[in-house]
């Protein structure tokens, strides 16, 4: 027995497992044709495999109400929005604090567009409130100022809560600043990004937080100095609920600076008078004392949502879980349905159609064939948009085909046929745009149908249709297969053409899907619609992959 | 009518056709078939033997002339109700149906019972010795296989009359004489009559009772395998037909039915005037390499005997065939019985050559 058969395996002449060396032989080979269809790969990646992850990424992503208000979206956690109460004041300082430095960072008005997507208003409200926000916390401000001046200078809140370092960076920086002024040279040295004191995040939480996003907020904004700015009023609100709660013993492991200003301010706000919040809001705008607003942010607080995906089946989130919108908002199903429906009508009618014109060019001789092939692709020469205007011309209530009829006494004049800006306008200007598609593989599949088969038949004794029918057709299915699923997945998701002759009857999901992109501008709406449009198609797919076998079509 | 149309089964009448009215690819075509008969129809490509069957099937019309089955014109009768199987090269075998629907196909289009129909398609397929194979589908079939189910689907409906389009060509060699042996048994068994094409000679001569010559549209020679071999009426028959040696000149004189033919390097030898008619016509004479006599004791005292060189000696185990120079010829070819007697012979060796007069044909100088 020789060690090969004895261990199994087949040995190589140099000894290694014949798997291996084989491996090893056939991987540069490997490489080479990775190497090759590399371009194609990357670009495929790119152009195909890229958006459609994106768009399947941005029909559930929902970062921004916690990425623009993470504080309230934790703190608002645990309200309870059948209360009846509106939120605590734990939640309206946090959303104080998200509110402000979303306006200095300019981001409160794409948060009220994307709110305003589930509750109309939301979009007006976000934007008078980051008129409001910068007020609420004077009240304090004007009191720790009362209290000391110094709370005002930007230099007391650099002292307590940068750190040294930073501080140290901070003055090479504006040294380096005032000498390139006095010289008169430009400056364009960023600020350091401004790091939080060791510490004071245990000691006084929220102001250090809210402090951290000022700073990184007034850096971020056109690289302002924070060292140049005091604090925002709602910093100062922070700073009262902060020393509120804050024990003694607390401060006093703060260094004696520190300790020397809060101290006395520690000691003050149990003096101070309060500012009542949920007031204030209420001030600037009546909805905020409601619960419906705070719901609502509570609702879509969370990262992911299924939101997108719900309002594309005409469901929609509330609060109190999942609910069906109301009946004259309920429009996608229906959108759906009838681009289904309108793709199978077209798809029927290009076999209808196609199928004769196929026949001919497969069997009519090379001379007369060649000439037809040629009026088929013809279209194809022709701009798309010049097609669907050209049936815009024909179908017109005083159009060509309408004169014609009433000419032929077939209709009359009152009655002309509405043949467009409808569903009969998108029927038949994209059975005319698609049948192409379904000839040239129908076409493909009936050259290669040798005409013996038809012969056969009929010298077996089968007449014309017979031999047609049982013979000829069958094999021709594969074509049809092909054809079929190639005009159904271009036609689910024709925009072009429904939109010119389709009025508002005759237009597909895809149009809607347009409209959010291009108008609406709800990009998670749309993703989720094409989303789901994608499902259909390889729904259908798989389902006709099942029944016919996707190893019979043909496509040529 | 000529006289062939009144007791053939199948009767081509002064047929002629063109497809595009400019050149006739069957140029009068006179042809009587026996009921019975196997005529096999053979000739190079683009003859137009296919022409023919397929008008006699129905799939083409006939420029000119008429096609008669059973004594009646059929000019006018659509394929479908002539009732002629049918074989065709590649088979056409509905790929989508198993062998056995295949089969049932002539007997559904012909309102056959179920059970009928099972019984004669059983009985077609034990007849081609496939009866396990019913429930295949041809693509899982071998082509010998499927050859088999092509000819079972042409006869199953019991038809007078087949036609095979070179049902053959796309065998391998043994199968292919297997088959041959096979069809030809069949045919004569049930009866039919058989119309086949080819263009292999071997194919033609072995299996059929008389085939027909084609040649640029016309036939060239129809006899029996044998009369055609030894007696061909041209010199395209003799040169297309098994193999033959030629060689050029002029006839001197003819005379009781020998010709005295001069060659073009001046040797004279006897042949038999076939198709020459006068002292001074050109000539092809065609001798058949195993009627070369090189023993000067078989052949008549007075015959002709000529010079030859030997330039290629091969052993081929049943039979030696050597390769000659003659007259000028570099490609005249001899063939001996491998015997104890027989002598193998060295290249650039004279010997002398000679043959009976009657074997060899002074025929027509092709152009
Ligand atoms: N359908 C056709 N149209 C035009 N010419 C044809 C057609 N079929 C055959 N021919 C021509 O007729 C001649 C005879 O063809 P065919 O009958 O097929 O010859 P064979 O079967 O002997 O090879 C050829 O020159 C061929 O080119
Ligand atoms: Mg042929």
């Amino acid at each position: 027995m020789t060690e090969a058969t004895r261990t199994g395996q087949m040995l190589a002449a140099d000894g290694t497992p014949l798997k291996r060396s084989l491996q090893r032989a056939l991987r540069a080979q490997k490489l080479r044709a990775l190497m090759l269809i590399a371009p194609l790969l990357l670009f495929i990646m790119v152009t195909f495999v890229a958006p459609i992850a994106d768009m399947l990424f941005r029909s559930v992503e929902n970062q921004i109400v916690s990425d623009t208000l993470p504080r309230t979206a934790q703190a608002i956690r645990d309200w309870d929005h059948n209360s009846g109460e509106p939120p605590s004041d734990d939640v309206l300082a946090a959303f104080t604090i998200d509110m402000i430095a979303a306006v200095e960072r300019k981001q409160h008005t794409r948060l009220g567009t994307r709110l305003n997507y589930e509750q109309n208003g939301l979009s007006s409200l976000f934007r008078k409130t980051g008129r409001g926000v910068g007020d609420i916390g004077e009240t304090y401000r004007d009191q720790f100022a009362a209290l000391d001046p110094a709370w005002t200078d930007p230099g007391t809140w650099i002292a307590l809560f940068a750190d040294p370092s930073w501080q140290a960076d901070h003055d090479a920086w504006e040294a380096a600043r005032t000498a390139a002024r006095s010289a008169g040279r430009p400056f364009a040295e960023p600020v350091p990004p401004f790091r939080l004191k060791d510490g004071m995040a245990g000691v006084l939480p929220e102001t250090a937080d809210a402090y951290l996003d000022f700073a990184r907020a007034v850096q971020g904004n056109r690289n302002g100095d924070p060292a140049a700015r005091a604090p925002w009023p709602p910093v100062y609100l922070a700073l009262y609920r902060d020393l509120t709660a804050v024990g003694v013993g607390r401060i006093a492991t703060l260094d004696e600076a520190a300790q020397a200003l809060l101290d006395p301010a520690h000691y003050a706000v149990r003096g101070f008078e309060r500012a009542d919040l949920a007031a204030l809001y209420a001030g600037i705008d009546r909805a905020w004392s409601q619960t419906t607003v705070w719901a609502t942010i509570q609702t879509f607080s969370a990262r992911y949502t299924p939101g997108y995906f719900l309002t594309a089946v005409d469901l929609k989130q509330t609060p109190d879980g999942i609910t069906s919108q109301p009946a004259d908002q309920k429009i996608y199903i229906m959108l759906f349905e009838r681009t289904l429906v309108m793709s199978l009508t077209i798809m029927g009618a290009c076999v209808l159609l196609g199928y004769p014109i196929a026949f001919l060019l497969a069997n009519l001789p090379m001379r007369t064939s060649n000439l037809l092939l040629i009026l088929v692709l013809l279209p194809f020469w022709t701009s798309l948009l010049v097609r669907t205007s050209a049936w815009k011309v024909l179908l017109q209530q005083q159009g060509v085909i309408n004169d014609i009829l009433v000419w032929i006494g077939i209709v009359d004049n009152a009655g002309r046929l509405i043949l467009i800006n409808n569903q009969t306008g998108t029927i038949i200007a994209m059975t005319h745009i698609l049948l192409p598609f379904m000839i040239l593989p129908l076409y493909s599949v009936m050259k290669t149908i040798p005409p013996s088969y038809v012969r056969a038949a009929k010298s077996l004794g089968a007449t014309n249709w017979t031999a047609f029918w049982r013979v000829y057709f069958p094999q021709s299915v594969p074509g049809i297969g092909a054809g079929c699923i190639l005009v159904f997945i271009l036609a689910i998701g024709y925009y072009i053409t429904p939109e010119l002759v389709g009025g508002t009857s005759g237009t597909f999901i895809s149009n809607r899907i347009a409209y959010h992109i291009s108008s609406s501008l709800n990009w998670g709406l749309a993703a989720a619609l094409g989303t789901i449009l994608l499902g259909v198609v390889l729904a259908l797919y798989w389902t006709y992959d099942r029944l016919v076998g996707i190893d019979k079509v043909n496509l040529g | 009518m000529t006289a062939a149309t009144d007791n053939g089964f199948v009767v081509f009448d002064r047929v002629q056709k063109s497809y595009d009215g400019e050149t006739l690819v069957v140029k009068d075509l006179n042809l009587s078939i026996g009921k019975g008969e196997f005529l096999t129809m053979l000739g190079p490509s683009g003859s137009g033997k296919t022409t023919c069957l397929m008008m006699l099937a129905g799939f083409e019309t006939a420029t000119h002339g008429e096609i008669l089955l059973d004594g009646k014109p059929i000019n006018n009768i659509p394929p479908h109700k002539r009732g002629i199987g049918m074989v065709f090269q590649n088979y056409a075998l509905f790929p989508h149906m198993t062998v056995a629907e295949n089969l049932a196909f002539p007997l559904e289009v012909r309102k056959f019972g179920k059970s009928e129909r099972e019984e004669k398609v059983q009985r077609a397929l034990e007849m081609v010795q496939m009866g396990a194979f019913g429930g295949r589908r041809p693509a899982q079939l071998s082509g010998g296989q499927q050859q088999r189910i092509a000819l079972a689907r042409a006869l199953v409906f019991e038809p007078d009359l087949v036609l095979m389009d070179e049902p053959l060509g796309a065998l391998d060699k043994q199968l292919r004489e297997h088959m041959q042996f096979e069809i030809t048994r069949l045919a004569h068994n049930l009866g039919i009559t058989t119309v086949y094409v080819t263009h292999d000679q071997t194919e033609a001569l072995t299996m059929s009772d008389r085939v027909a010559v084609f040649n640029d549209g016309r036939i060239q020679q129809l006899d029996a395998p044998d009369v055609l071999y030894e007696q061909p009426v041209n010199s395209f028959v003799a040169q297309f037909i098994g193999e033959n040696n030629t060689l050029m000149g002029t006839v001197k004189e003819i005379e009781n039915g020998v010709a005295l033919v001069e060659l073009d390097d001046g040797e004279v030898i006897d042949a038999k005037p076939v198709n020459v008619k006068k002292p001074g016509d050109r000539t092809l004479v065609s001798i058949r390499p195993e009627r070369v006599e090189i023993n000067k004791d078989r052949l008549s005292p007075n015959a002709h005997l000529i010079h030859a060189e030997v330039l290629e000696f091969i052993y081929m185990g049943d039979i030696y065939r050597t390769r000659l120079r003659v007259a000028g010829n570099e490609d005249f070819v001899i063939k001996t019985r491998n015997a104890p007697d027989q002598r193998r012979m060295k290249p650039g060796e004279h010997i002398e050559i000679g043959w009976l007069p009657e074997d060899c044909r002074a025929l027509d100088a092709p152009a």
